[in-house]
C-alpha cells in the first residue's frame, strides 16, 4: 500500500478522504478510551489510585512516540537511499507530531507518578528511567526540527536531517540501555515515593487486567489514527507549499 | 589512502587545532572555570563535593567539548580546504576521523590531565583518579565524535553553537552515564565495558556520518 | 566514453530551493580545449563547475571523467595559519608529489611571502598560491572558478602562460569567467 501511495498525486487524492475518516475515528476511539478510563474503570490503588488514570493517555503516547521516531528514521532512510520526495515530506511532518506525543507522554507520566500534589514530584521524574529516556527522545525530535529549520535550502535541510535521524535511531538502543543502568545506581536511592506511585506500566499478559488493557488498546488505536491524520494534514500543506514556491519561481524566471 | 597523506592530514589538523588561537586554552579555561565554580554552588561540604565532583567534572567536559566544535569543520568549508579534501575520492570520512582525533588530542585530552588537580580540590579520593582519567579520555573521545557529527551537519550554519549542543546532547547521554558510573565501579564493571563498547561504536559510525554531512555541506 | 575525452557531462541540471538554475547543459573537453563558462551573477556557473568537479551532485544528467583534475574555487583552499610553503608541502604529501615547493613558489613570484601565514597575505598572493597547486602535480583537466580575480597584471600574464602551456601539452581547462578573457577560448558555454 505504501508503494501505491508513493505517487504524490495518489497520495493527495487518498489523503483527502483518509484524513477526515482517520481523524473522526481516532477522536471517537480516544474519547471512548478516556471516558472509560476516567469515569468507568475502577481505580487501582497499587498503581497510585485515581492518578493512575493518566495511564490511559500516557501509555498509548509512549508507544506512539517511540513508533513515530522509528517512522521518522525509516522515512529518512527511504528518502536518503531512493530520494523519494514524499518520504522527505513525511519525515518533515512526523517530527512535530512525534515531539508533541513525546511531550504528552512525559507530562502525563509525571502526573501519574505524583502521589498527591507537591509530594516528591521531582523525585518521581528523576527516578524513573522510562520517563528520562522519553525526555531524551524529546530532545532528539527537537534537534531534528531545529536542524531542518537552520539550513537554507530544502534539499540540504532534508539531507542533513535524514543523516541526523538515522544517527539518532541507531543511538536509541544505547541510550535506552544507559538510562536504564542509570536508574539503578543513581545517587538518589529509589525511594518509597517511587514505589508507591510507580508509573511502571505493566506489560500486557503479566497481570494487567483486561479492563485496563482494553482501554489502553482503544487509546493506542485512537491516538495512532489521530497522529496519522495530523501527519497527513501536515504533508498536504507541505506539498501545497512546495507547489506554490515552484509556481512563484517559474513566474519570477519568466518575468 | 596510504600512510603519508594520512600522516600529513594528521599533522596539518594538529597544527591547525593548536594554532587556531583557541585550541587548547579556551576549553581548558572553560573546564577549569566551571570546576572552580562548583564549590560556590554546592557548598564546601567535603563529602558532598567528593560524591558529586566526578559527575560535575564529566558534565563540564561534555560542555567544554562543544566550545570549539563549531569551528572545526566550518573553517574548512569557508576557506575551501574541504573542497580540496573532497577531490580525493572516498577519503573524506577518514579525514573527518583524523580531524576529530586531533581535535580531541588538543582540546579534550589536556582537560583529562587537569582532572587530578581539580579532583584533588574537590576532594575526590585518589583511588578514583585513575579510573576517572581513563573514563574521561574515552568519554571525551565519544563527545568529540558525536559532537563532530553535529558540527559537520551544522557546518553551513552561522553561529551554530547552540544548534550543535541541542543535536549532540542526546547522543552524549550514554557516555555521561557510563563514564560517571565507571569511576565508582572500576574497570571490572559493566559500565566500563559499555563505555568501551560505546567508544568503539562511535569510532565506527560517527566518521561515516561526518563524511556524509561534509559532502552535503560542500554542495 | 571516447578515450581522448577528458570529461563529458550530459544533460546536466541544477536546482536551488525551488528555482531551476540551469537544465540540459552538455559539456565536453578534449585535450587542448579551453572552455569558458559565461553568464550573469547567480546564473549557476559556479554550480556547474562544482558539479564537474564532483563537489555537487547534479539534479539530472551524468558526468564521465577520465582522470584527476585540479580545482580552484572562489576561495583558495588556504588555511588561515598555513604559509604558501606549508600549504604546498602538505598537498604535495597528500598527492604524492616530489616537486620542491620552494622552486615552485619562486616561479609563481611568491619567494618573499613564502613563509608568511596566509591570513596576512593579499588576495592576489593567496590566488597565486592556489595557482601553484596546478604545477604541484600534473593533471589533465583544470577546473577554475574566476581564476583571474584578484590577480594583478603580472599575475594575469602568469596565469595566461600557465593555461597556454597546459593546453599545449594536451591538457584542458574549463573556467568560469566574468569579464573579458585574457586568453583565447576554444568554445564557450553561456548559462
Amino acid at each position: 500500500m505504501l508503494s501505491y501511495l508513493a505517487n504524490p498525486f495518489r497520495f493527495m487524492r487518498f489523503s483527502k478522504i483518509a484524513i477526515p475518516i482517520s481523524f473522526a475515528a481516532g477522536l471517537l476511539m480516544v474519547a471512548w478510551s478516556l471516558y472509560n478510563g476516567l469515569f468507568v474503570v475502577p481505580p487501582d490503588e497499587a498503581q497510585g489510585g485515581d492518578l493512575m488514570r493518566a495511564m490511559f493517555t500516557h501509555v498509548p503516547s509512549a508507544w506512539l512516540c517511540m513508533g513515530l521516531y522509528a517512522a521518522l528514521a525509516v522515512s529518512s532512510f527511504i528518502w536518503y537511499i531512493w530520494r523519494h520526495e514524499l518520504a522527505d515530506v513525511a519525515a518533515r511532518a512526523i517530527a512535530p507530531i512525534g515531539a508533541g506525543y513525546t511531550a504528552l507522554c512525559f507530562i502525563t507520566g509525571s502526573i501519574w507518578g505524583q502521589k498527591g500534589w507537591g509530594a516528591g514530584w521531582h523525585n518521581l521524574i528523576l527516578g524513573d528511567s522510562r520517563l528520562m529516556s522519553v525526555l531524551v527522545l524529546f530532545f532528539l525530535f527537537l534537534g531534528y526540527i531545529a536542524l531542518r529549520a537552520a539550513l537554507e535550502t530544502r534539499q540540504k535541510a532534508a539531507r542533513a536531517a535524514a543523516i541526523l535521524a538515522m544517527v539518532g535511531m541507531i543511538n536509541v538502543p544505547i541510550i535506552k540501555v544507559s538510562v536504564d543502568m542509570w536508574q539503578t545506581t543513581t545517587i538518589h536511592q529509589p525511594s518509597s515515593v517511587i514505589s508507591i506511585g510507580a508509573p511502571e506500566p505493566r506489560e500486557e499478559g503479566s497481570g494487567m487486567d483486561w479492563v485496563y488493557l482494553q482501554q489502553l488498546l482503544w487509546g493506542f488505536g485512537g491516538h495512532s489514527l489521530l497522529a496519522a491524520a495530523m501527519i497527513m494534514m501536515l504533508m498536504r500543506s507541505e506539498v501545497y507549499g512546495q507547489q506554490a514556491e515552484r509556481a512563484l519561481a517559474l513566474k519570477l524566471e519568466g518575468s | 589512502m596510504s600512510a603519508a597523506p594520512l600522516l600529513s592530514a594528521f599533522r596539518q589538523s594538529l597544527f591547525e587545532a593548536w594554532a587556531s588561537g583557541a585550541g587548547v586554552l579556551l576549553p581548558l579555561g572553560f573546564f577549569a572555570g566551571t570546576a572552580a565554580m562548583v564549590p560556590f554552588t554546592l557548598g564546601s561540604e567535603a563529602e558532598l563535593l567528593s560524591r558529586v565532583g566526578p559527575g560535575i567534572l564529566w558534565l563540564a567536559l561534555a560542555l567544554s567539548s562543544m566550545v570549539t566544535l563549531e569551528r572545526v569543520f566550518q573553517a574548512d568549508l569557508q576557506d575551501g580546504a574541504l573542497d580540496l579534501w573532497l577531490q580525493d575520492t572516498g577519503s573524506i570520512s577518514l579525514v573527518a576521523a583524523i580531524k576529530t582525533l586531533t581535535h580531541w588530542l588538543v582540546s579534550g585530552f589536556p582537560l583529562v590531565l587537569l582532572t587530578p588537580l581539580i579532583g584533588f580540590m574537590l576532594g575526590v579520593p585518589t583511588t578514583k583518579m585513575i579510573p576517572a582519567m581513563i573514563g574521561y579520555s574515552m568519554g571525551g573521545l565519544i563527545f568529540f565524535l558525536w559532537g563532530g557529527v553535529a558540527a559537520a551537519l551544522s557546518a553551513s550554519v552561522a553561529r551554530a553553537g547552540l544548534l550543535i549542543a541541542l543535536i549532540a546532547l542526546p547522543l552524549y547521554v550514554p557516555a555521561l552515564i557510563f563514564g560517571v558510573q565507571m569511576i565508582d565501579a572500576g574497570f571490572n564493571s559493566p559500565s566500563f565495558m559499555l563505555l568501551s563498547a560505546s567508544t568503539l561504536f562511535a569510532l565506527g559510525v560517527a566518521p561515516a556520518a561526518m563524511g556524509a554531512a561534509l559532502r552535503l555541506a560542500a554542495e | 566514453m571516447n578515450k581522448s575525452l577528458l570529461i563529458q557531462g550530459r544533460g546536466l541540471g541544477a536546482v536551488r530551493g525551488e528555482r531551476v538554475l540551469f537544465r540540459e547543459i552538455s559539456i565536453t573537453a578534449t585535450p587542448g580545449d579551453l572552455i569558458l563558462l559565461r553568464g550573469a551573477n547567480g546564473s549557476g556557473k559556479t554550480t556547474l563547475l562544482r558539479q564537474l568537479a564532483g563537489l555537487s551532485e547534479p539534479q539530472n544528467g551524468e558526468i564521465e571523467r577520465a582522470g584527476l583534475h585540479h580545482w580552484i574555487g572562489h576561495t583558495n583552499g588556504l588555511k588561515a595559519h598555513a604559509t604558501p610553503e606549508s600549504h604546498l608541502r602538505h598537498w604535495g604529501r597528500v598527492w604524492g608529489s616530489e616537486i620542491d615547493p620552494t622552486t615552485l613558489l619562486k616561479e609563481m613570484g611568491l619567494s618573499r611571502p613564502a613563509k608568511v601565514p596566509s591570513r596576512m597575505l593579499s588576495a592576489g598572493q593567496k590566488r597565486r598560491t592556489a595557482l601553484a597547486r596546478l604545477k604541484l602535480q600534473s593533471r589533465p583537466l583544470w577546473l577554475l572558478d574566476e581564476p583571474f580575480n584578484a590577480l594583478d597584471t603580472s599575475g594575469q600574464a602568469l596565469l595566461a602562460d600557465l593555461i597556454t602551456t597546459h593546453r599545449a601539452t594536451g591538457g584542458a581547462v574549463i573556467a568560469a569567467l566574468h569579464g573579458a578573457a585574457a586568453v583565447e577560448a576554444s568554445s564557450e558555454v553561456t548559462l
